[in-house]
């Protein structure tokens, strides 16, 4: 994996910020105690903009603060309160889920189709988040999955999927904007293949792939 | 004092050519550049530090290569950037300054005498446990100096500080650059500022344009600001 | 008085500090009956009293912690009384209130740098996965970045209700994403500058060994 630069500091900061900022307004908790911001679009432009490593290091921050105490989290709390809460799974799912959002983007630049990128962000910002999420809410109410999903689930769904299509418009605009930015890679089975055909004839050639296809392998 | 010296440098970005082939020796007390926007100026500037690599040709800070020694240059080679806010990197005025000190692993009592002995010669050792987001634009700038200042540079570089502060501030940041002791390099739009610096650098399209005096230099900068002015149809 | 607030009688250890606070809080989330949070919040507020008295901080700082909370709080509590009915509307007012005013008294009453240190000696006996030096660097930098980057929403947000575009979000966030990826990107530069870390020419340097 590349060294971590002063820039990729600068980056997991400022997106750790942007989450925090994003948090602030229009914070409201339904009955149940679960509350609905821009906290999520913060973690999956995280995703979507930094990469898998930076994205889900920028998270990693913004929860650690976030449980350190100071009032960054959703409904302007803080505190490790939120961890023994029954939403606290879906803060821990937000590293993952930024990290997979950040992966599957990295494969899908530098063309960033639109049903792809819908389909990446949604696995990570949807599917990991409540795969984390809703077990850990189970758990802390002892509630039967049925009223979880009533409770947990559905009533986030229509804001989460509005979250993914602009995270997705966001991205690619920004992308568009800064070619380049995020490095994009290749599909693991792509690099093997060229890895192996790289390893056959011309060192030249290999340049190219080999630090890629290093980086594959050190990243699996 | 130091001498800062350009041995053919170049600098692209990808395909752009931002700088090329500049030959410099600079030795004096006081170094102004002009340009344009997009002129290479704030590159020029930002090679000194090694915030940018030559592409071609090298740069040397007295003896040190930039490339190579960029730490021992850093510490020689202050830099204070256009907008102050993307310079503070602690919460608090007094940690931001001490920020400076950290990779030289003082010990904490001689840390905090030289960050508060620089607070106090910029006049803002009142302002030193304040959130830096608190603070006005031009304090946030005399911050940004005592930073650069605590480490006790022998250069100081400075990438049109003043540009972002109001006429007031502006005057003041500029009376405080005028003040030290140690060489400066200012990069500046406001040609005022350098007018009785020891040498003006005119940069163009990359290039060095003019050098010479304030007087001779700002005339030349003048007349091809006019000549670009009269091929795009005069000012909108 | 040497370093500021670091000095003083009765000075705690942050990650004392940090134990209680995390009690605290917690044991805020436990609690659903409005009058025990509203002790809570009570003692919240004396001891943030008694601490402005002893001058560890000002007022203001401490008002400035809370501020932007109670606007958000307000209307947050008129949803919540409509949606949930007054009793839950009074516990999550006092319970925000009450876990904001300590994490305030905990921030304000604790310098950063003493802090990064309590997270770097958490850190220590991982040391071979994590450098906590750069740990609490960039956690020094997002501390700092927050009021920048709440900074960059607000302008946009005012800039898009010039515009008349208020309602969409993507008309807010793509600005805010770019503005914060340019504003990281200088603080990157800065702390090369400062020598907080090597530049791009060391890092081409030791790649090539």
């Amino acid at each position: 994996m590349p060294r971590i630069t002063a820039r990729d500091l600068a980056l997991i900061a400022a997106f750790a910020a942007l989450i925090a900022a994003l948090t602030m307004p229009g914070a409201l908790e339904l009955p149940g105690g679960v509350p609905i911001t821009l906290q999520t679009l913060g973690v999956m432009l995280a995703g979507a903009i930094l990469g898998a490593r930076n994205g889900a290091l920028a998270v990693t921050v913004y929860v650690v603060l976030g449980l350190i105490g100071l009032p960054i989290l959703a409904g302007a709390t803080g505190g490790l309160g939120v961890l023994v809460g029954p939403t606290g799974g879906f803060l821990v799912g937000f590293i993952p889920g930024a990290l997979v959002i950040g992966w599957l983007t990295q494969r899908l630049l530098p063309k960033y189709r639109l049903l792809p990128a819908l389909a990446a962000t949604a696995a990570g910002g949807i599917l990991v988040v409540y795969l984390v999420g809703v077990p850990w809410f189970l758990a802390v109410t002892g509630m039967p999955l049925g009223g979880a999903l009533g409770l947990a689930v559905l009533p986030f769904l229509p804001g989460d999927v509005i979250k993914v299509v602009v995270t997705v418009l966001v991205a690619a605009a920004v992308h568009r904007a800064r070619p380049g930015f995020l490095a994009a890679k290749p599909w693991p089975w792509a690099a093997r293949r060229a890895a192996a055909v790289a390893a056959v004839p011309v060192a030249a050639a290999t340049l190219d792939a080999a630090p890629a296809a290093a980086d594959e392998a050190g990243s699996h | 004092m130091a001498r800062l010296r350009f041995e053919g440098v170049g600098v692209r970005f990808g395909d752009a050519r931002v700088l090329d082939g500049i030959d410099l020796d600079l030795t004096e007390r006081r170094i102004g550049v002009v340009g344009a926007n997009g002129s290479g100026k704030s590159t020029l500037a930002r090679l000194i530090n090694g915030l940018v690599s030559p592409t071609s040709g090298r740069l040397l800070v007295d003896d040190l290569d930039v490339a190579r020694e960029g730490r021992a240059v850093r510490r020689r080679v202050g830099f204070v950037f256009t907008n102050p806010d993307s310079q503070i990197v602690m919460p608090t005025v007094r940690e931001d300054v001490a920020f400076t000190l950290r990779p030289r692993k003082l010990p904490k009592a001689e840390t905090s005498a030289r960050v508060d002995a620089v607070l106090d010669r910029l006049g803002i050792a009142h302002l030193a446990d304040r959130p830096a987001h608190h603070l006005s634009g031009g304090q946030k700038q005399l911050l940004a100096l005592a930073a650069v200042l605590v480490g006790e540079p022998d250069v100081l570089v400075a990438d049109e500080p003043t540009t972002l502060l109001d006429a007031r501030n502006a005057r003041e940041i500029a009376a405080r650059f005028a003040e030290l002791p140690q060489q400066v390099l200012l990069v500046t739009h406001q040609l005022g500022l350098v007018a009785d610096f020891d040498r003006v650098l005119v940069v163009d399209a990359g290039r060095i344009v003019a050098d010479d005096e304030p007087g001779p230099a700002l005339a030349f900068y003048e007349r091809l600001l006019d000549a670009e002015d009269a091929a795009s149809g005069g000012r909108p | 008085m040497i370093g500021g607030v670091a000095a003083g009688p009765g000075r705690i250890p942050a990650l004392v500090k940090l134990g209680v606070l995390a009690v605290f809080v917690s044991s805020l989330v436990a609690l659903h009956s409005p009058v025990a949070l509203a002790i809570a919040l009570a003692g919240v507020l004396a001891l943030a009293g008694i601490l402005i008295a002893l001058r560890r901080f000002g007022w203001r700082a401490f008002a400035a912690q809370l501020g932007p909370v109670l606007w958000l709080v307000v209307p947050a509590a008129a949803l919540n009384a409509w949606l949930a009915g007054p009793e839950a509307a009074a516990v999550l007012a006092l319970r925000v209130l009450a876990a904001v005013g300590a994490a305030g008294i905990f921030t304000l009453s604790t310098p950063v740098p003493e802090l990064l240190d309590a997270i770097g000696s958490l850190l220590r006996p991982f040391r071979r996965w994590v450098d906590a030096d750069r740990v609490g660097l960039v956690l020094a930098l997002t501390i700092r970045s927050v009021p920048l980057v709440a900074g960059l929403v607000g302008a946009v947000r005012e800039a898009r209700k010039a515009r008349g575009v208020e309602r969409s979000l993507r008309a807010l966030a793509v600005p805010v994403v770019l503005r914060t990826i340019q504003t990281a990107e200088e603080l990157g530069e800065a702390l090369i500058a400062r020598g907080a870390d090597d530049g791009p020419s060391e890092e081409r340097v030791s790649l090539g060994r």
